[in-house]
């Protein structure tokens, strides 16, 4: 086979585009969550509660973890190897950091007495940051093949468009859980 | 002069291809049986995956049609077969209520998903989306062949869901909760309906990495020349199809973990003051309408996945076989766009006796009958592809004409059932039984069909029998009218859907005579399909060799050997220089000018529009006619 079939550099746009469709398939399923939760809200019989203080401060985790991701993407582009680690891992502890800030939000709720059955108010808040946190789960797996391709010194074409991949995902599922955050807290 | 240059260029492509064939012959991979034919990552080989897994639920899903069918035809009989058969299921010889309720739900689903969606979309959107195209396979091959791994466990789970004491989901396709959220609402709500969601998420999740595939390869690995205006309409169909699957299938996947929620974790997302034998259930606060918003979302959509990719295979067929260029292709293109569009805005069709606000009835309604718009198009634009064709009546266009003929008659009835107010009397009844049958059942699994028929050559190298597609074609035309039309009375005389025996009410009695005639019509219909499918498994093995291009069509698939071979062409892939229609073009010697030829060797029928404002061509064209004395209309 002369060309492109099996020549793997070729193949690396097709790739990436599907990772974007693979983001709009994500959208639409979070879309489907807050708009089912617009329409049972207009329903009526809904509990509302306020939002847990440290939705704030993850907040602030996963920003800061997209920083990071960008500064190890801009390394990596100065085939700076070392310092691409460095803020990798950086990344990937804000990630973790990010997840725990999440799993004491909910103890928050819990003590507040919202809880995952009972008024659907309560159990959409926990399915939609439950699903967001499976999406960062998923996020740092992919972090993980960047941090695999960083130390295994994989060629810097490969590297890189391991970072592309993670850098889509990863600014994605910040964003959406800004978005999460902001429609969360409108709709108090 | 002319002919003479021709053959010289084709020896030289000729040479060019046996040198690259040496060249491939010495790095062809050594597949093993479990890469070949069970782990591939072959397209072609997928494709015929689909098909046959397709195929395979197919006939489960019309056997189960016909054991309901012959509950309604005759629902005091006794039938010491089917106890036989079923056991307790059918006990002293009748189907239990239960059981109905399940046969109903699951052949729904079946077709619905497994045959309609799967069957079609996945087999020939793998087939033809990188042989149309000119690609070497799929964007991502790997994630091709989990595609068709999870629809295969998707199917394994649902068939297993008969195999379990309580029997599979009954709550009908739809699952609407309650029904379907409480494990204790019937029998067939417990672990039945468990495995019918586990089973559809592997569905979705399959659906979602095949369609994903196709919009990537559709935009970045069309060959050189292949512009989006040049490709054929079953890409476009393929294409959009993806894409509404793509927007759509993620919402159901939130329905259904809500249900999941529902039923397994407590939450009241769908449940609110339910009593069960006196018992009060804890769920409050729930809402059944919310799943129907969000399983309509889906829902809808879904009906123009299932024909929207049968509509591409009736264009080309149709184009191919009357051997004329379709009848507006960019109308065609635009018309599936628009229904692509429009699917998503006219949900609420399906819930206009929900207690809905009649001002957002209203605007369903409007989106819903503007739809007849681009449907329309695309009837009418076939109608003037056949008009004065030279209509060669193989088994394929036999099968598009009759996806045309369903499509109209079930067409029609949409705008009845589209309309709020006349809602209130048809809704679930069999008006809508026969609606839905016609237009996307019964069109759709003509243009798999036709598809069946048309690239069974592509697919195995060999040829179907005409004389058995035709006995095919015929019972199954005239079966399925049979069994769907007399169903359009029921419906205006008010007779619900899904019931179980005709005889329980005295208002149904006077149907039970119509009742055998459709059972009897739909079993003579499912012998038909006998027909087919010993023509189909019988010509894998021993049908007619077939020749490169049978149909003498313009796409690129032709241009590949009959042979199979891992990148699909030998050598380079081709490049395009034409549209995919030029059939019967004034001037040309033969009535067929495919895809590869470029225009500098077809001299004698070129239009200037087709030079694209090119002026040097335009010049050795008008050189060219001058010295040949041709003159051609469109000349500026």
């Amino acid at each position: 086979m002369s060309d492109s079939l099996r020549n793997k550099s070729n193949n690396f746009k097709p790739i990436k585009f599907i990772v974007w469709l693979f983001v709009v398939s994500s959208v639409m399923f979070f879309a489907a969550f807050t708009s089912a939760y617009i329409v049972r809200r207009a329903a009526g019989n809904w509990n509302v509660f306020e939002l847990p203080q440290v939705f704030v401060y993850s907040s602030i985790l996963i920003v800061m973890s997209s920083v990071t991701l960008f500064v190890a993407n801009l390394k990596a582009k100065q085939a700076n190897i070392a310092q691409q680690k460095l803020f990798l891992w950086l990344t990937f502890l804000l990630g973790i950091a990010f997840l725990i800030a999440q799993y004491f939000a909910w103890k928050m709720l819990v003590s507040q007495g919202v809880y995952l059955t009972g008024n659907p108010s309560g159990s959409f808040l926990y399915v939609i940051s439950g699903f967001h946190g499976l999406h960062i789960i998923a996020g740092l797996f992919i972090l993980i093949t960047c941090l695999i391709a960083a130390y295994s010194g994989l060629s810097q074409e490969k590297n890189l468009f391991r970072m592309e991949i993670a850098s889509i995902f990863w600014h994605f599922i910040d964003i959406l859980w800004i978005y999460l955050y902001l429609f969360l807290f409108l709709n108090q | 002069m002319y002919n003479s240059v021709k053959k010289e260029k084709m020896e030289i492509v000729l040479n060019q291809h046996t040198e690259q064939m040496t060249h491939h012959g010495e790095h062809a991979h050594h597949d093993s049986f479990w890469t070949k034919y069970v782990f591939s990552q072959d397209h072609k080989m997928i494709a015929k995956q689909f098909l046959i897994t397709g195929i395979v639920m197919g006939v489960m899903g019309v056997m189960m049609s016909i054991l309901f069918r012959i509950q309604l035809g005759w629902p005091d009989k006794s039938f010491p077969l089917l106890e036989a058969l079923l056991g307790k299921w059918a006990e002293g010889g009748r189907l239990k209520p239960e059981f109905f309720l399940a046969m109903v739900t699951i052949h729904g689903t079946i077709m619905v998903f497994f045959v309609l969606t799967a069957g079609l979309s996945g087999t020939f959107s793998n087939l033809l989306i990188p042989l149309q195209l000119g690609a070497r396979d799929m964007a991502s091959p790997f994630m091709n062949m989990l595609s068709y791994w999870l629809f295969f466990s998707a199917s394994v789970v649902m068939v297993f869901s008969f195999f379990i004491e309580t029997g599979p989901a009954s709550a009908g396709w739809t699952i609407y909760p309650p029904l379907s959220a409480v494990p204790k609402a019937m029998s067939g709500s417990g672990l039945g309906m468990t495995l019918w969601l586990v089973s559809m998420t592997l569905f979705v999740a399959s659906t979602l990495m095949g369609g994903i595939n196709y919009i990537s390869t559709v935009l970045n690995l069309r060959t050189q020349g292949m512009d989006l205006w040049k490709m054929p309409l079953t890409i476009w169909a393929f294409f959009l199809t993806a894409i509404v699957g793509l927007l759509s299938f993620p919402v159901l996947v939130s329905a259904v973990v809500l249900l999941i929620f529902d039923r397994s974790f407590g939450t009241s997302f769908y449940l609110s003051d339910i009593v069960i034998g006196g018992q009060v259930l804890p769920n409050e606060g729930g809402s059944p309408i919310l799943f129907q918003h969000l399983f309509w979302f889906l829902g809808h959509p879904e009906v123009y996945i299932i024909i929207m990719p049968a509509l591409g295979i009736t264009s080309e067929v149709i184009a191919t076989n009357s051997r004329k260029p379709i009848f507006g292709y960019h109308a065609m293109v635009y018309s599936l766009l628009g229904i692509t569009i429009l699917s998503f805005i006219v949900w609420g069709h399906h819930m206009f006796v929900t207690g809905m606000n009649p001002f957002i009835g209203g605007v369903f309604m409007i989106t819903t009958l503007i739809i007849a718009v681009p449907s329309a198009v695309k009837t009418f634009n076939y109608l003037a592809t056949l008009w004065k064709g030279n209509i060669r009546f193989t088994t394929a266009m036999l099968f598009a004409v009759g996806l045309v003929s369903f499509f109209i008659s079930g067409g029609l009835t949409g705008l009845f059932l589209g309309n709020a107010a006349l809602d209130i009397n048809l809704h679930d009844t069999y008006f809508v039984v026969a609606h839905f049958h016609l237009v996307m059942g019964c069109a759709a699994i003509c243009g798999m069909f036709s598809g069946v028929y048309h690239w069974f050559p592509k697919m195995f190298g060999r040829m179907m029998d005409e004389k058995l597609g035709y006995l095919h074609f015929w019972i199954t035309f005239i079966c399925a009218y049979l069994v769907f039309f007399p169903m359009h009375f029921m419906g205006l005389d008010g007779i619900p859907r899904r019931y179980y025996a005709f005889t329980e009410f005295e208002f149904m009695k006077e149907w039970l005579s119509i009742n055998v005639i459709i059972t009897w019509a739909a079993i003579v219909g499912a012998l038909a399909q006998v027909a087919f499918l010993w023509n189909f498994f019988y010509s894998i093995f021993c049908g007619k060799k077939s020749e490169q291009n049978p149909w003498r069509s313009n796409t690129l698939e032709w241009t590949t050997p009959v042979e199979h071979i891992h990148g699909n062409w030998p050598g380079e892939i081709p490049t395009v220089y034409r549209w995919p229609y030029d059939y019967s073009k004034p001037g040309h010697e033969d009535d067929f000018i495919p895809q590869t030829v470029p225009h500098s060797l077809t001299m004698s029928s070129n239009l200037y529009s087709d030079l694209n404002g090119n002026e040097v061509a335009e010049k050795i064209q008008a050189d060219w006619n001058q010295q040949h004395n041709r003159t051609v209309e469109d000349f500026h």
